[in-house]
């Protein structure tokens, strides 16, 4: 026999944190305290974390981890109005392709190309991707798949951009730390500024789409309009993305369309928690360090993040993030019943 | 005349890849993007049954489309069952298990020219001017019998009218007594060992190459894009296109150019029309 | 101005494969009018809703709004224009705080137009607006998710969300099914009042007790056909609608 439940779990709010919702934050320390270092914390370890860790090879591994974790954020903006990308590696070829190939056939200046990649790169996804927004749910997981497998097949075969061996000798930033801290200034701007947006009335409309988007065409809303804006803004995200990571490489190759450029953001985002952009950030600064710790499965690592990926979801699907944040600001006990 | 025949050819096996991918599709919802993923597991499994371990090849070919249903039917109980609903989760599921699968079996070097098949009978036959292999023509037939098959499976024998009745509407079918989770878990099972037999006439063509995976996955999706996913016509219709429009512009221009029929095929239907050429619109016609 | 006709449909029909769901259906609708559309269930009246406002699609048959034709026009559109539906089945944005919910119709273009509204003003508007139906603003129930709400409560909230677009028709469809007595009694006054204040009402309902007493119109639909239009006492009084209702006789 099953034996009674005598207990369950409470979660209730720390006094502090009603507290610090009003007045208070302002007239004592600790609650100012409470309210801001959620927020100075991750911005201070962005911040300072590539001058202790200096150049090098893990200077280029906080470089990497940024330029994953936009895409992981584009992921996750884009998942806010209920669309699936199973593509990051769209935004991010197009990206890569757009900036290195003005730089490589034109010799335009990274000044110039990596604009250029953001605006026009977008431009170019949404209108590829603008006509799937008529169908539902798995048509766009689907077709943001294939489209950048198909690009790489594109390339490979007609060798166009280069081919298979990519566009050589890019130019290069003019220092290491200059690009990464463009990279991390943006991850920083994208994960506030996509907080902040969602919380505006815009960002209202667009949860209030991935919800239900019937109530909100009845509330006079042009979903299509709406979604549109967000893929360009998401695909921005990404394609800025690419444009860096090809002019710190200085090259550009098939492998920015490469499946593994979809599925590693992707992986954060579920490690760290969607929905809320510090979970994708977080999974992703998890993630890219481990997988150079691991650079000796070779081949194997793209399996294993499928594995965390799926093992994410069957056991953690609130994500690292929520779970962290539920303890910021909820204590748990037992109570009889 | 060889334009005809390898274009029948090709779409016949865009419809044997696809065949599976749409199967789930349409009866479960379930976009099993582990399609290809299976294709190359249940090719590589039979190899391995018969060169490894000894087994004759029909008794391999059955077992591996057994061993593949088997795991198809596990995937949907031990990890899609948890995350039915939420459509993000499923989608991502199963890329991801098509990842791994994908990817231990690279690393574990199926690749490569030592990695053939057998084929059904060898040899080839003269039609007209050309000459044409009898895996080919077999190929064409046994395309065409899984059609009737699954046609006739659909609609005359009691799983197969439970996998309609779920597709239709599952919650009704859920009332009359139909257990939508064992269907579902079934339809994934059945597309997967779709996939397998699919890979068993097609792969003997050629070697195994792990990047078919992927390959697959992107021929299923093109077709299913094209043609509208839960729609077999769609699906005949779209294999006849662009098997046709891939020979056609081999032939004519460049066999490198068949990626561009694809793709501009991709395009111009998500233009045109984005539901596919047979496929309803889903985004209104719906009970409000 | 009293006798502008807002509203026109001209043989309207629908199909869904087999099934004529509405059956060349033509009507006029004068400004403040208060129309109510009975039928028995699967009679047609909701598809009739869903093809004035854009949702589905007719067949053939056109549709005025102000002697426009808005007959293809996408839903939000016809939303901008003024009408505005509640849904059957409650609808709302389950995992957002109900008032929330409304942020939606405030950010139309519509209503952008007629009040604008900055950051924060949208939520004041909101408030102030779920307040008339019953969420009062100094309890918790318009700060907490819409999903943990009751039914009632859902059903005045599309009411709500209805009215945050300042609608000029609004459609209501069954808005009163699975409410309390004491909620609908609440509800019905206002319904009222907007009509008084000349909003143009079109009401789908099945209890025609409360109906009739606001209706000063009613449609009768059966197997997607009118089969009467008129002040309700004479409508009810047609042997046809009273077979209908009734089903003495089943249908040729
Ligand atoms: N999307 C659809 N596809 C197929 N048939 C439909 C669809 N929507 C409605 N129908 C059918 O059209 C007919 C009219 O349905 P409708 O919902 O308009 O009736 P109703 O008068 O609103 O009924 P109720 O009083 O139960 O709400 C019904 O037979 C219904 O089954
Ligand atoms: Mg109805």
């Amino acid at each position: 026999m099953a034996e009674a439940i005598k207990y369950r779990k409470e979660r209730i709010d720390r006094g502090i944190k009603a507290r610090s919702d009003t007045i208070y934050m302002l007239s004592s320390y600790r609650e100012l305290l409470y309210i801001l270092f959620p927020r100075v914390l991750p911005i201070s370890f962005l911040l300072l974390s590539p001058i202790f860790i200096g150049g090098g090879y893990w200077g280029k591994v906080i470089f990497y981890s940024c330029t994953f974790a936009l895409l992981a954020l584009s992921w996750d903006l884009l998942a806010s109005v209920g669309l699936i990308s199973l593509g990051q590696a769209l935004f991010f070829g197009v990206g890569s392709y757009v900036a290195g190939g003005f730089n490589f056939y034109f010799k335009w200046p990274l000044f110039l190309t990596i604009p250029l990649a953001t605006f026009g790169g977008a431009l170019i996804c949404t209108f590829l991707l603008v006509p799937v927004l008529r169908l539902r749910g798995v048509y766009f997981s689907m077709v943001t798949l294939i489209l950048p497998l198909l690009f790489d097949h594109l390339i490979e075969t007609l060798e166009i951009l280069g081919g298979t061996h990519g566009l050589l000798s890019l130019s290069p930033f003019p220092s290491h730390w200059m690009a990464v801290y463009i990279a991390v200034v943006s991850v920083i701007l994208c994960l506030f500024g996509f907080r902040r947006l969602l919380h505006e009335d815009y960002g209202f409309v667009l949860r209030g789409i991935r919800e239900d988007d019937r109530v909100v065409m009845a509330g006079g809303i042009n979903i299509y309009w709406y979604k549109a804006q967000t893929i360009f803004i998401a695909a921005m995200v990404g394609c800025f993305a690419g444009a860096l990571m090809t002019h710190y490489y200085q090259f550009v190759g098939r492998s920015a369309f490469a499946l593994d450029n979809t599925i590693l953001p992707l992986a954060g985002v579920v490690l760290g928690g969607s929905g809320n952009f510090a979970g994708s950030v977080l999974g992703t600064f998890i993630l890219v360090p481990l997988s150079e710790a691991l650079r000796a499965l070779g081949g194997l690592r793209m399996a294993l993040y499928s594995l965390i990926l799926i093992i994410a979801l069957a056991t953690l699907p609130e994500g690292i993030f929520h779970y962290l944040e539920r303890k910021y600001h909820q204590f748990e006990r037992m109570v009889s019943i | 005349m060889e334009i005809i025949i390898y274009g029948i050819t090709n779409s016949v096996t865009l419809v044997l890849m696809t065949l599976g991918f749409s199967l789930t599709f349409g009866i479960s919802g379930l976009a099993n993007f582990a399609h290809g993923a299976f294709y190359l597991l249940g090719g590589i499994l039979t190899w391995v049954f018969m060169n490894e371990l000894g087994i004759p090849y029909l008794l391999s070919a059955l077992l591996s489309i057994f061993i593949v249903g088997l795991f198809g039917f596990f995937l949907y109980w031990g990890l899609m069952l948890r995350l039915r609903g939420l459509a993000i989760n499923e989608v991502i599921a199963t890329l991801a298990t098509a990842v791994v699968i994908i990817e231990v079996l690279r690393y574990l070097g199926f690749s490569g020219f030592t990695y053939v098949l057998p084929e059904f009978i060898k040899g080839s036959i003269q039609i007209g001017k050309s000459w044409v292999d009898y895996q080919r023509i077999l190929l064409v037939a046994i395309g065409i019998a899984l059609i009737i098959f699954l046609f006739l499976f659909t609609h005359r024998t009691k799983i197969g009218l439970s996998f309609r009745a779920i597709s239709q509407n599952e919650r009704t079918a859920i009332s009359l007594g139909i257990d939508s989770d064992w269907t579902a878990a079934l339809s994934l099972s059945f597309g997967s060992a779709l996939a397998v037999i699919a890979g068993l006439v097609i792969l003997p063509l050629g070697s195994i190459d792990t990047q078919i995976g992927y390959d697959i996955l992107i021929s299923a999706l093109a077709v299913g894009i094209v043609g509208g996913l839960e729609s077999v016509p769609g699906i005949l219709v779209a294999s006849l296109i662009l098997g046709f429009g891939q020979i056609v512009v081999a032939t004519f221009i460049k066999a490198q150019w068949q990626t561009v029929v694809t793709l501009a095929a991709i395009v111009v239907i998500l233009a045109v029309k984005p539901s596919g050429i047979f496929g309803k619109y889903k985004e209104l016609e719906e009970r409000v | 101005m009293a006798d502008e006709v807002i509203l026109k449909v001209e043989n309207l029909t629908k199909r869904f494969g087999g099934i004529i769901a509405v059956d060349q259906v033509s009507f006029e609708l004068k400004q403040g009018e208060f129309l109510g559309l009975i039928g028995p269930n699967g009679s047609g009246k909701t598809t009739l809703i869903n093809l004035i406002t854009g949702f589905v699609k007719p067949t053939s048959g056109r549709i005025y709004y102000r002697n426009m034709e808005i007959t293809h026009c996408p839903p939000y559109q016809i939303a901008c224009l003024g009408i505005a539906r509640s849904f059957q089945m409650v609808r709302a944005f389950h995992k957002i705080p109900a008032y929330k919910n409304l942020i939606v119709p405030l950010y139309s273009p519509r209503v952008r137009k007629l009040s604008g509204g900055k950051y924060g003003e949208r939520d004041d508007m909101a408030i102030d607006l779920l307040d008339d139906f019953g969420f009062e603003r100094d309890s918790f129930v318009p700060y907490k998710p819409a999903g943990s709400l009751p039914h009632g409560y859902l059903k005045r909230l599309d009411l709500a969300r209805c009215m945050a677009l300042r609608p000029e028709l609004l459609i209501l469809d069954e808005l009163f099914s699975g409410m309390t007595m004491s909620e609908v009694s609440a509800t019905l006054p206002l319904i009222e009042k907007f009509n008084r204040e000349g909003l143009t009402i079109i009401m789908v309902e099945h209890r025609l007790k409360e109906l009739f007493r606001v209706a000063n119109r009613v449609i009768v639909l059966n197997f997607g056909r009118k089969i009467a239009d008129g002040p309700p006492r004479e409508a009810m009084s047609q042997k046809e609608v009273q077979r209908a209702y009734l089903g003495t006789e089943t249908e040729g």
